[in-house]
């Protein structure tokens, strides 16, 4: 137990937590669109997180840039930026739909049990993961020093980055972006509609299945730009490096109410704050330990996370 | 002039199951039949390691990148933990993400009490520290139990995974439990032939999958008489309808703590055997893969049927080990083993749902819920 060190630390865990948090953040909300819609927890949304990392990491390499090139000029940083999270929102998006096509919908046509759609998903999971291993030779790939971190602001002990403000300020926009989206659009109407019920939703002319795609698309988009901040934050990708960063993303989701969109904000959020400042407190290595502990106490007085599960907002 | 009216006999009441299948065929036999394939079935398992000498097929079967009585006896640990998930996830219905934390903790109260490289410094004989791993896993079953049986569900798996990765990460950061360098030294099952070497040796694992077939039948028969008793009967109406239970007097906690505690225990016996073998053991085996691909077996196998989890089980440790030092063409499928099993979970959960052996309540109220959805 190291208090002072927490004391001392608060500032820079703080933002480290903000920013790590951000990430898990939009990652989480593939989960969560999924449970709320389909009540599964969708254990391939890890591997469609990986696969965007290397989308990024491909499209760059398009362009020469590889870990050992030299930062490029502030203008074709943004455009290299832009196209980057344009390539792996895009082909998570795609993979995530494909996960739906080969691993859900098959089994929704026969009514499986939901312990099945798990099973499979677990499959699509392996399939995704070992398959981007066997393709890299299982090997680590760097990322080009696209930014180099620089202190903006400054106070205190406490620095914060750029990337830090982009990232955090980049998750905020694309949350409120699908919140509006959710929420506004007629497209969003019938996934709430789908999230509240299926069958009534399709008797009142609902596409269901087309809703259903659209919540794999939207989760996939996310988790793609999640993957850019994650690689640009981290540094480098393996073909597993989903499987952590999922489950501290699927505690996110649950912490913050599964189902629940700005669950997902307040859940990942919470989980990065207190994942930096259990390090500081115990030791890197028990910064895990925190968050699940956390996690026990919240459930035990709030069955449902913080915010409680509602996508379809009807639901009880 | 009278007519007797004629009355329909009452139909004699058929006691014997009249399913269709091997199943039905097993159940319309008489007693002394019954048991006779059982014993015929116990005797090819027993047989298995001899395989190989079948002529025509049996080389087929055998592995060839990992020697095959070692391949079973790998078989026989993961079919131990099929088994006791089955408890918690089949009959119960609690999905456990975690349940590789209990097989961990089995086999490190047995590293702990055995190991020279403990700091205990106990040096226990491996017999000896099984009762205390067993009460240990179960302990630790409790612990995990009592705060978060009253989450339904999904919330309920997310804990469970918890669980583990902290049972993993202080495995991994205690200096006690020494981490990636592990405990080196275990002793193995004690026993020797007449010329004095031991039975349980490093070279030939035949014996040890003899040990772990044996421990599978006694746990089969034990969980087996579980589910059809009091608790089994319980278990199964919280499967089915928890509030529905607790209304009837189902005390649904208390049931839901024993399917724990009896998992936890299987699962740590399931730690005592692997340990025992390998003479090895650090904090990589804990990884929480394995436990995902345990409950890939149990699902697959056929959730709530022993039979289903015992092939499963058996599956997800047999197609890996037979694809290690194969050729695909000029492929090395062992590089390949992982990307085939995802395939193969994907294509076997979408042609049969319910498992490959389903147990037959659990495809009534599959049929059931087929019933109640709207066709689409």
């Amino acid at each position: 137990m190291n208090f002072s060190g927490l004391i001392h630390d608060l500032g820079p865990s703080t933002v480290a937590g903000l920013a790590q948090g951000a990430i898990y953040a939009l990652f989480a909300l593939g989960y969560t669109l999924v449970y709320g819609v389909l009540r599964l927890i969708n254990f391939a949304h890890s591997e469609v997180f990986m696969v965007g990392t290397y989308a990024a990491l491909i499209t760059w390499g398009i362009f020469g840039l590889d870990q050992n090139s030299a930062t490029p000029g502030t203008g074709a940083v943004i455009g290299y930026l832009a196209l980057g999270i344009l390539a792996a929102a895009l082909i998570s998006g795609v993979t995530a739909i494909c996960v739906e096509l080969v691993a859900y919908r098959p089994l929704r046509r026969r009514n499986a049990p939901p312990l099945a759609f798990l099973i499979t998903a677990i499959g699509a999971s392996i399939v995704i993961s070992e398959f981007v291993g066997v393709a890299t030779h299982r090997n680590i790939r760097g990322v080009p020093p696209l930014i180099h971190p620089a202190t903006v602001v400054h106070f205190g002990n406490t620095n914060i980055t750029n990337l830090q403000i982009l990232i955090i300020v980049l998750a905020l926009v694309m949350m409120l972006a699908l919140d509006r989206f959710v929420n506004r659009t007629r497209l969003g109407r019938g996934v709430r509609a789908v999230a509240q019920n299926p069958d009534s939703a399709a008797l009142m002319g609902v596409n269901k299945d087309r809703a259903i795609s659209l919540v794999f698309l939207l989760g996939g988009l996310m988790a793609g730009i999640a993957a850019v901040m994650y690689v640009l934050k981290i540094g480098d990708t393996r073909f597993d490096a989903g499987f952590n960063l999922g489950i501290a993303a699927f505690t996110a989701a649950v912490l913050g109410g599964i189902g629940n969109l700005r669950g997902a904000l307040v859940g990942g959020l919470i989980i990065g704050l207190f994942e930096n400042y259990g390090a500081s407190l115990f030791g890197t290595q028990y910064r895990n330990v925190v968050t699940f502990i956390l996690l026990i106490v919240i459930l035990m007085f709030r069955p449902s996370g913080i915010l409680g599960e509602s996508l379809g907002r009807a639901r009880a | 002039m009278t007519t007797v009216e004629q009355r329909p006999r009452p139909r004699q009441v058929n006691r014997r199951p009249n399913g269709r299948g091997v199943r039905g065929w097993f159940g319309r036999q008489p007693r002394p039949v019954r048991a006779a394939v059982v014993l015929v079935a116990l005797a090819v398992a027993y047989a298995l390691p001899y395989v190989g000498s079948v002529p025509g097929i049996g080389p087929q079967i055998e592995t060839q990148g990992i020697d095959w009585p070692s391949a079973l006896f790998n078989m026989s640990y993961y079919v131990l933990l099929a088994l006791g998930l089955n408890v918690v996830v089949g009959f119960a219905g609690l999905l456990d993400l975690g349940y590789v934390g209990f097989f961990a903790v089995g086999a490190y109260t047995v590293a702990l009490l055995t190991s020279p490289d403990s700091d205990l410094k106990t040096h226990w004989p491996w017999l000896l520290s099984i009762p205390v791993a067993i009460a240990v896993a179960m302990l630790s079953g409790l612990i995990l139990g009592w705060p978060t049986l009253r989450l339904r569900g999904d919330y309920l798996a997310i804990v469970t995974l918890g669980f583990a990765e902290i049972i993993r990460i202080f495995a991994d950061s205690n200096t006690h439990l020494r981490g990636d360098r592990g405990f080196g030294g275990l002793p193995h099952p004690p026993g020797k032939y007449s010329d004095g070497t031991p039975i349980f040796g490093v070279r030939d694992a035949t014996p040890y999958f003899w040990l772990g077939l044996s421990v599978i039948v006694v746990v089969i028969l034990g969980i087996r008489n579980l589910d059809r008793s009091r608790v089994g009967r319980s278990w199964l109406a919280i499967r089915e309808d928890e509030e529905a239970a607790a209304i009837m007097g189902v005390r649904t906690v208390k049931y839901k703590l024993w399917a724990f505690a009896i998992g936890a225990c299987v699962g740590g016996l399931g730690g005592v055997m692997f340990a025992g073998q390998n003479g090895f053991m650090n904090s990589a085996t804990f990884v929480l893969q394995f436990s995902i691909l345990i409950l890939a077996g149990v699902v697959m196998g056929g959730s709530g049927n022993i039979a289903g989890a015992i092939l499963g089980g058996a599956l997800i440790s047999y197609i890996p080990d037979r694809l290690r030092g194969q050729q695909i063409g000029n492929l090395d499928a062992y590089e390949y083993r992982f990307l085939l099993f995802g395939l193969a979970i994907i294509l076997i959960m979408i042609f049969r749902p319910q498992g490959l052996i389903p147990s037959r309540r659990r495809a009534m109220e599959l049929k059931d819920r087929a019933k109640e959805v709207a066709p689409q």
